[in-house]
């Protein structure tokens, strides 16, 4: 048993599926979601550390 | 207008453009593998006390090479062939921007070559990781930044690709999930450049004295979002070789598509945020930090792995049972073409990967856990296992089939083949663990001579940790040659491989579908054999993690 289609033309598409079948979108979260968490945050850590008297 | 080939072995129809260009990104990244092995096998015998091979100064100028010339330039360029196979030929449309794609080629080469040049002039021996204030000659961050520039090209191409097959309609409904997987790949890759690109830019100036200085903790934040991120590129591409390959030898769909591809998700969402791991002992950054990026966001990338753990081999197990191999819980692993390369150096990526890299990352990942063997030998002895025994030999697995079909060649040495990947994955297994083993024992990393001979400080390590790293050394010479057969079997076959005879009937052309062409899912969950071995692997890990603390519980005695 083998469900090969796209769930297209079978009623709404699920949004989960229009999220991963949006390259472009996945592309911009994918970019935008490690830049935010890990170089951002991580940077405004550094950035807050006091200068040596 | 677009000129397209059949391909005789799969009836794939093959835009000429991307298949120019899909050989020449591959047949390169073959040549810089043997590069950078070479210089991997003088790092490993260096290392290996009762040999010594090199002087201190030749040893860090290898080490440099071999981690530049491997972790970036064979991989990447690999993956450029990875990304233009499976959205041009897979997706059957005609490549996009072909122009820009050869601009990919020609600036990853001048620039894989200026860097290389700039090591081996041996005035730029910092290291894959180039860390501040060692400073290298501006070409070697040069070379680096357009080797990165040419990348993104090629990421530019792959979703201009995705873009006009979308639009020509030339497939039905949601992409396969090895495009999907590929993508995945892609996207992660535009962050790593990215970030390459906002640390490395500055500090070519820097090298160029047109910055005075650059914090030591900002350029190691922002560098290893670049340097670990390009490692889980290859953990993307390495997978969607493995769903490829069970696509290809067996026909076989995912489990379930939707779960491989929320797989793929999590690691878009999360896979690069374990850059932080490396950060874990850095003062300056806080514990917030640094859990959220490892303990928390990188377990659900770790979640995202082991589902693709389970799926693929259940792809295969469901496949091979709807093939009659039904016998017991392994009569379709039993069964399975172990005599055939391509297969056996993707189960043994598939399973090293898991037990080697996997584990062994998810327990580094561990803030607490992580001081016990920070920038010691355990940490090449974890990459190993992850990029050379999971991502070279699927990378290697995948050659033996593209290879051969695009290039309507028979392998050169086909007996020597069906050895290749135990040889390759038993050596470069067994250094990955005798490096874990001396990491334990305390030896660092990057070290040229660890009995310090020169040292004011002396440090004595014990017998076993010198044993190791013989052992190591022995263990990288059997994957050395392993890695040489794969390597001659490759350019033996293009250069000298004896033409494929034509099929006699269409009937021949085998039916290459499932995960590779079409997206769907094995419609089964019947896979007894599978759910044992994933018990198998969680006993493992629950147990080689738990150990790991007991471990740290004796490194500071309470009482």
């Amino acid at each position: 048993m083998s469900d090969h289609k796209s769930t297209q033309g079978e009623g709404p598409v699920p949004l989960m599926q229009q999220l991963l079948d949006s390259p472009f979108l996945l592309l911009i979260i994918g970019v935008g979601m490690p830049t935010v968490i890990y170089i951002i945050w991580g940077i405004m850590e550094i950035v807050a550390i006091p200068v040596a008297p | 207008m677009a000129q397209f080939r059949t391909c005789p072995d799969t009836g794939f129809a093959i835009d000429l453009n991307a298949d120019k260009l899909i050989k020449w990104n591959a047949v390169t990244a073959v040549v810089f593998l043997l590069v950078g092995g070479l210089f991997g096998l003088a790092v490993a015998l260096t290392r290996w006390p009762a040999v010594h091979l090199l002087g201190a100064d030749d040893f860090y100028l290898a080490l440099t090479a071999h981690g530049f010339d491997v972790l970036l330039v064979w991989c990447i360029y690999f993956e450029m062939a990875l990304l233009y196979f499976t959205s041009s030929i897979l997706l059957k449309s005609r490549l996009a921007l072909p122009k820009i794609a050869w601009a990919q080629y020609i600036l990853m080469l001048v620039g894989a070559i200026m860097t290389n040049v700039a090591v081996l002039r041996g005035d730029s021996s910092v290291m894959f990781t180039s860390y501040v204030p060692m400073m290298a000659a501006p070409d070697f961050y040069l070379g680096i930044i357009l080797f990165a520039v040419g990348a993104l090209l090629g990421c530019v191409v792959f979703f201009a690709t995705l873009y006009i097959a979308k639009r020509d309609n030339t497939y039905e409904g949601s992409m396969p999930l090895v495009t999907f997987g590929a993508m995945t790949a892609a996207i992660i890759a535009v962050f790593t450049i990215l970030s390459g690109a906002v640390i490395l830019v500055p500090t070519l100036f820097w090298s160029m004295g047109f910055i005075g200085s650059i914090d030591g903790l900002m350029y190691r934040v922002v560098w290893w979002a670049m340097g670990h991120s390009s490692q889980q590129v290859n953990v993307a591409a390495q997978i969607a070789c493995w769903y490829a390959i069970a696509a290809i030898l067996f026909n076989a769909s995912p489990l379930s598509e939707k779960v491989s591809r929320t797989a793929f998700l999590f690691y878009i969402l999360f896979l690069q945020l374990a850059s932080a791991h490396h950060l874990l002992v850095d003062p300056g950054l806080s514990s917030e930090w640094k859990i959220f990026n490892t303990s928390y966001a990188m377990y659900l990338a770790v979640l995202g792995s082991m589902i693709h753990g389970l799926t693929v081999p259940g792809a295969v197990e469901a496949a091979q049972r709807k093939r009659g191999f039904n016998k017991g819980l392994f009569e379709w692993l039993r069964k399975a073409p172990w005599g055939n390369p391509v297969f056996s150096g993707f189960a043994l990526s598939l399973v090293l990967f898991g037990f080697l890299g996997g584990i062994t990352g998810v327990m580094m990942g561990t803030e607490q856990l992580n001081i016990i063997t920070h920038n010691t030998m355990y940490t090449p002895g974890h990459f190993h296992g992850t990029v050379v025994v999971g991502t070279t030999l699927a990378f290697m697995a995948m050659s033996y089939w593209l290879v051969p079909t695009l290039w309507q060649k028979e392998l050169m040495f086909p007996g020597l083949a069906k050895w290749q990947p135990y040889l390759f994955g038993l050596g470069m297994g067994l250094a990955s663990v005798f490096m874990m083993g001396a990491g334990t024992l305390g030896v660092p990393r990057r070290h040229w001579d660890i009995s310090f001979a020169d040292a004011a400080m002396v440090h004595e390590f014990p017998a076993a940790a010198y044993m190791m790293m013989g052992l190591n050394g022995i263990a990288a010479l059997i994957g050395g040659v392993g890695g040489a057969i794969f390597i001659l079997n490759m350019v033996g076959t293009v250069f000298f491989g004896k033409a494929k005879q034509p099929k006699a009937a269409a009937a021949e052309v085998p039916n290459i579908g499932g995960a590779a062409t079409t997206y769907g899912s094995a419609g089964t969950m019947a896979v007894p054999g599978t759910f044992v071995l994933a018990l198998v692997f969680l006993t493992a890990f629950v147990l080689y993690y738990f150990v790991n603390w007991k471990y740290l519980s004796d490194v500071w005695g309470l009482s």
